[in-house]
């Protein structure tokens, strides 16, 4: 076979094509790279202006507000634990980092996904991507990404929305396409527009789906933090990071512990977000 | 006033061309399907809707009534053919005009109710009115008139969830209604309710119906459901209407052996009703004297005989033994006059009017509101009526049978009366005949509650059943 058919170049192609978008869109790059900087950077800025014990209070009063006591108490013990360990700032860095690729995750998902659950075509063309970003490792994009946002926390950023992205657009078609064909009609019948029938039934009726969506995405960026800290994105991933690369692995253990903590109080609080404004069986 | 008119309307799911083509051709369905792999919903629909009429739309499943109810409002969008509402095509409509219509002219209530679960009763029925930027204020009040009128008041606040399925419809039902649309579609409406839940609602619907005066289109596979709601019942089959018309029409003539095998279980008792069966009055003036009132029933053979003032007016009954005292006497009739006699409105249903008709010692009366007597009720011919006898039933006039023709050419010209049936009123009733059917058992046994007791030989119902009775 590989006699009639020379090898395709596809690593050339790429190159190629990579070549010319950091020469032609350098302009656009970097007005995207200072503008996340600025918004991670600002954000770091304004969780360390907070007390530590404040920022520990106020977080135990909305899981418990959201969520439940046990997990308010998880919350001011997990916290307090990480400030002891001395991963305070670290912490903040990272909460940053996922909270700003979240962001950008749900500002681009949800509309992507409204659009692709109205339109078959639109789906056709973004199914694929999307399995082209959640199973393409994240090394391979991550080089490109230096070229394109330099070394620090914004390639790190960009990495983190490809990769955590995808279930915040596919529970949002989902959730939509969920909303019984039947309550469509009856919306449909008594004259609505398209997007009345948008926000005032299939959005509302999604919600929990797309909820869980964003969680998982939360979950995913949380997992990009080591990653992200190889290409200088600081944070407890960087602590990871550089103990796994000196052997030292009981400092290891303590950042990947913290990790996990926040992964856990960030998925208890998302996943009852979705929750709480519940009523009743569905109609 | 046609409120609703449905031309040649024709969908067919899938590639339609050929199927088309078939179609005018007069293939069936399952051809069509065969040959082309297209699914025909409703072939060639030819009917009209009258405004404050109830239309109701029958058959089974599958036969094409949800495509049919989806086309007058475009939920579905006809293959071809033509909508008429208010006399204006909707099928040539555009997008906002479409919305105007639905927004202002036709409602609809589902068969799973279809409710928005996020939203309150309140809000639920508000909907409609809501998307059309009514301000709060009104909407509010609106909709909670509707929910007053389902009798839901004090449940505004729940959510759907919480409601019993009745419930849920009701509501269903109150958001159809507030935003003051002429047309209702119900398409299986009450189909998800348990039969006691589905039956108040039936009541409920004919009473609002009454007050409202709406143009219901109905959708059931339920024969019971159609005959006691519908003003006129359109039958369906393979995607076809094969009969229109009211309920009497249908039961009594049945257009074809498809109709025939849809009617053949149906309880008459619950359909016919003291109006359709009664015979006509022997009756006597008041201002007569009792030798006139025992002549006219010498001359009948009968042994008693309501009797009447100058406008018809019914004052009671006399009998031939009383009349025979009053005439020796020299008394007036006034002075052996039986006021309480047996009367029934002449719209009450059969199955109603068993237990007074058994238990009355002279034929029950059928009076109107003012006590104008219509007529009576005679024992034999209320039997013979429920064994499906047309022999005893009173004229049904006009029937009028539109029969969906196989041929595009000939429904566009409209309605084909086809069958017009004249049944003979007052006939003498055929008792001995009736007796017979019923010994063989042809008669539904559950229908029949009458009592047949020696008593019958002491009533003297007509003049010819006192004949053949002995
Ligand atoms: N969207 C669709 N695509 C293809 N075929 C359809 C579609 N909707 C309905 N049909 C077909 O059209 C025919 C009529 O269906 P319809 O739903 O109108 O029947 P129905 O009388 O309402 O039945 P039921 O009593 O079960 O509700 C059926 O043969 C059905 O399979
Ligand atoms: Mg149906």
């Amino acid at each position: 076979m590989e006699n009639w058919l020379p090898k395709l170049p596809i690593a050339d192609w790429v190159d190629v094509f990579v070549t010319w978008l950091t020469t032609n869109l350098d302009a656009a790059f970097s007005g995207i790279t200072s503008v996340l900087e600025a918004v991670v950077e600002g954000m770091v800025a304004g969780f360390g202006y907070i007390p530590s014990y404040v920022f520990m209070i106020l977080l135990t009063l909305i899981a418990w507000k959201i969520a439940n006591k046990t997990i308010a108490l998880f919350t001011l013990i997990g916290l307090f634990l990480i400030s002891n360990l001395g991963y305070w700032d670290p912490m903040l860095e990272t909460l940053a980092l996922v909270l700003t690729a979240v962001i950008i995750s749900i500002l681009l998902g949800i509309p992507l996904g409204i659009w692709a659950s109205q339109k078959q075509s639109v789906r056709q063309v973004i199914t694929p991507i999307l399995d082209f970003m959640q199973t393409m490792p994240a090394f391979v994009y991550l080089i490109p990404a230096i070229f394109f946002f330099n070394i620090g926390v914004v390639p790190g950023v960009v990495a983190s929305v490809i990769f955590s992205m995808p279930p915040t657009i596919r529970l949002t078609i989902l959730g939509i396409q969920q909303v019984p064909e039947d309550i469509i009609e009856a919306t449909e019948a008594f004259g609505s527009t398209t997007s009345q029938r948008l926000l005032k039934v299939q959005l509302p009726l999604a919600m929990p789906t797309i909820m869980a969506g964003i969680n998982q995405s939360i979950m995913l960026a949380l997992s990009m933090v080591v990653i992200a800290s190889m290409v200088g994105a600081p944070g407890l991933g960087a602590d990871v990071y550089r103990a796994v690369t000196q052997i030292q692995i009981g400092k290891g253990f303590e950042a990947g512990l913290a990790i996990v903590v926040i992964a856990i109080i960030l998925d208890r609080l998302t996943q009852n977000i979705g929750k709480s404004k519940k009523h009743g069986g569905t109609a | 006033m046609k409120k609703i008119e449905v031309r040649n309307v024709t969908k067919v799911f899938g590639k339609s061309k050929k199927a088309i083509q078939l179609l005018r051709d007069g293939e069936s369905k399952q051809t069509i399907l065969k040959k082309t792999g297209a699914t025909v919903g409703v072939n060639q629909a030819n009917f009209s809707v009258e405004a404050g009429e109830i239309f109701v739309i029958m058959g089974l499943s599958g036969s094409g009534k949800s495509t049919l109810v989806r086309m007058l409002n475009r939920l579905i969008d006809p293959t071809i053919g033509e909508v008429l509402i208010d006399g204006q095509d909707i099928v040539k409509m555009n997008k906002e005009q479409l919305r105007e219509v639905r927004r202002k002219k036709i409602s609809m209530v589902f068969q799973k109710f279809a409710l928005l679960p996020h939203r309150t009763v309140l809000e639920n029925t508000e909907y409609g009115l809501e998307i059309q930027g009514v301000p709060k204020d009104t909407r509010t009040q609106k909709a909670m008139d509707a929910l007053n009128l389902v009798g839901l008041e004090g449940y505004e606040n729940q959510y759907p969830g919480q409601l019993s399925g009745g419930m849920q419809q009701r509501v269903g039902l109150a958001r159809a209604l507030a935003n003051d649309a002429d047309i209702l579609l119900m398409d299986e409406a009450f189909s998800a309710l348990d039969p006691l839940i589905r039956k108040d609602m039936q009541d409920e619907l004919l009473e609002l119906q009454a007050k409202m005066k709406k143009t219901i289109v109905f959708i059931t596979h339920d024969l019971d459901e159609a005959l006691r709601i519908g003003d006129r019942i359109a039958l369906m089959k393979d995607g076809s209407i094969v009969q229109i018309g009211t309920a009497e029409e249908i039961l009594m003539n049945p257009s074809n052996d498809y109709v025939e095998r849809f009617v053949e279980d149906v309880d008459l008792s619950k359909v016919l009703t003291a109006g359709h069966v009664m015979k006509r009055a022997e009756s006597v003036s008041i201002e007569k004297g009792p030798r006139v009132a025992l002549k006219n029933m010498k001359e009948l053979g009968i042994s008693s005989i309501y009797v009447v003032d100058k406008k018809k007016t019914l004052l009671g009954a006399i009998t031939a033994a009383d009349a025979k005292y009053a005439l020796e006497r020299g008394e007036k009739l006034a002075g052996i006059l039986q006021q309480d006699v047996p009367t029934v409105l002449p719209d009450t249903l059969l199955t109603d009017l068993f237990e007074k008709v058994s238990t009355a010692t002279i034929p029950v009366s059928v009076v109107d509101e003012n006590r104008r007597l219509l007529g009576i009720l005679v024992r034999g011919a209320v039997i013979g009526a429920l064994a499906g006898n047309n022999i005893d039933l009173n004229t049904i006039t006009d029937v009028k049978t539109e029969v969906a023709a196989g041929k595009l050419e000939r429904t566009n010209q409209g309605d084909v009366p086809a069958v017009s049936a004249q049944a003979k009123p007052f006939n003498g009733d055929n008792f001995s005949s009736t007796l017979d059917q019923r010994s063989k058992g042809s008669l539904p046994d559950n229908t029949i509650k009458l009592n047949f007791s020696g008593r019958m030989n002491e009533i003297n119902d007509t003049p010819n059943s006192d004949r053949e009775v002995n």
